[in-house]
């Protein structure tokens, strides 16, 4: 399998788009293709994509790559359409099959999880927060790994849910890996799931005990990211078992 | 809008910290100078927007300036005020293709 080689000199390259996925009304996935020498990637890692307007005006963003490391010569992006951002609506909206982004990466060395690190663990995403937290799902099937993971993942609505059918099929697999949905807004007749902002008593019932060794990556807007992150604390976790990934005021 | 609503985890900075040192930095362990904690970069307080001239990342223990990297006019000024040692991790090699 092909490491993370993360010496190389952080170069801007072009990728063209080989397909484009419709996730959720506001959410595409795109998938790049790679160039030989791409040097891999571990799973939490992100890019920087950068647009170039005519007059030479650049905007950047990072993106968590969502694809396995294991999904060799391909990359794919999961992007949120902010209503008045200046690159996630362009990504979204208008860029096609065939078209080129200019990108950089692999980015970030703390992120990341490569099934090393012993203990069972805890994902907990908010929204698009999934997207990093889905490469460790997808990489942890691609290795066929047994460590027994909780996603806990929080959206609006059913509609809401990134990657819904994959995580369920995976979850269908028996092989360890376990899946709750908390949906905050709306909820079809008959949901059973959660139906609640993530909290402390959902936390206590879906993570796991501080004693068994726990790793935790938490991923979403930073509101959420915070909650969390303090309530696994306060339930006895290591801080330096919790991982976080804030979203921030991105500006889309 | 709080303050802490703007925050970000080091890690988001990883890019623009590439682009001055060879090796990943996120993923580094440091010592606040302030309050002696040692953590990892990747998981300190940043402070960074993009349109923003730079970073910077702040001890999430004590809240003191670790570090502070501003970009512009074709240059980068890196500020480390706060950081008492910086350990980074030699990369993994990747192995040869079979």
């Amino acid at each position: 399998m092909a490491r993370a080689a993360v010496q190389r000199r952080l170069t801007w390259r072009r990728g063209r788009v080989t397909r484009r996925v419709d996730e959720t009304p506001r959410v595409r996935t795109l998938v790049l293709a790679l160039e030989e020498d791409w040097p891999g990637h571990l799973a939490g890692q992100h890019v920087d994509v950068r647009l170039t307007a005519e007059d030479g005006y650049q905007a950047q963003r990072s993106y968590s790559i969502a694809s396995a490391p294991e999904d060799v010569g391909q990359l794919a992006i999961t992007v949120e359409r902010i209503g008045d951002g200046e690159v996630s609506p362009y990504l979204v909206d208008e860029l096609t099959e065939g078209d080129q982004l200019e990108f950089r990466g692999p980015i970030g060395g703390y992120f990341v999880w490569d099934e090393t690190p012993g203990g069972p663990l805890l994902l907990v995403a908010g929204g698009s927060g999934i997207c990093p937290l889905m490469a460790m799902i997808r990489h942890r099937a691609a290795r066929g790994s047994r460590v027994p993971t909780r996603l806990l993942y929080s959206s609006r609505s059913l509609e809401d849910v990134i990657y819904r059918e994959e995580v369920d099929l995976l979850a269908a697999r028996s092989d360890g890996l376990e899946v709750f949905h908390t949906l905050t807004r709306d909820r079809p007749a008959g949901w059973t799931g959660y139906a609640r902002r993530i909290d402390l008593e959902m936390l206590t019932e879906v993570g796991w005990r501080p004693d068994e060794g726990p790793l935790g990556f938490v991923c979403g807007p930073t509101p959420l990211v915070e909650a969390v992150a303090e309530a696994l604390v306060q339930l006895g976790w290591s801080p330096d078992r919790v991982k976080t990934e804030r979203f921030g005021p991105t500006g889309g | 809008m709080d303050e802490s609503q703007l925050r970000l985890d080091g890690n988001a900075a990883a890019g623009i910290l590439r682009e001055v040192f060879a090796m990943d930095v996120s993923g580094a362990q440091e010592a606040c100078a302030s309050c002696g904690t040692i953590g990892w970069m990747g998981a300190q307080h940043l402070y960074m927007y993009p349109l923003a001239p730079g970073a910077v990342v702040r001890c999430s223990t004590c809240g003191d300036v670790l570090m502070v990297l501003v970009r512009g006019g074709g240059r980068y000024r890196l500020a480390l005020p706060g950081l008492r040692w910086l350990e980074m991790r030699e990369p993994v090699q990747a192995p040869p293709e079979t």
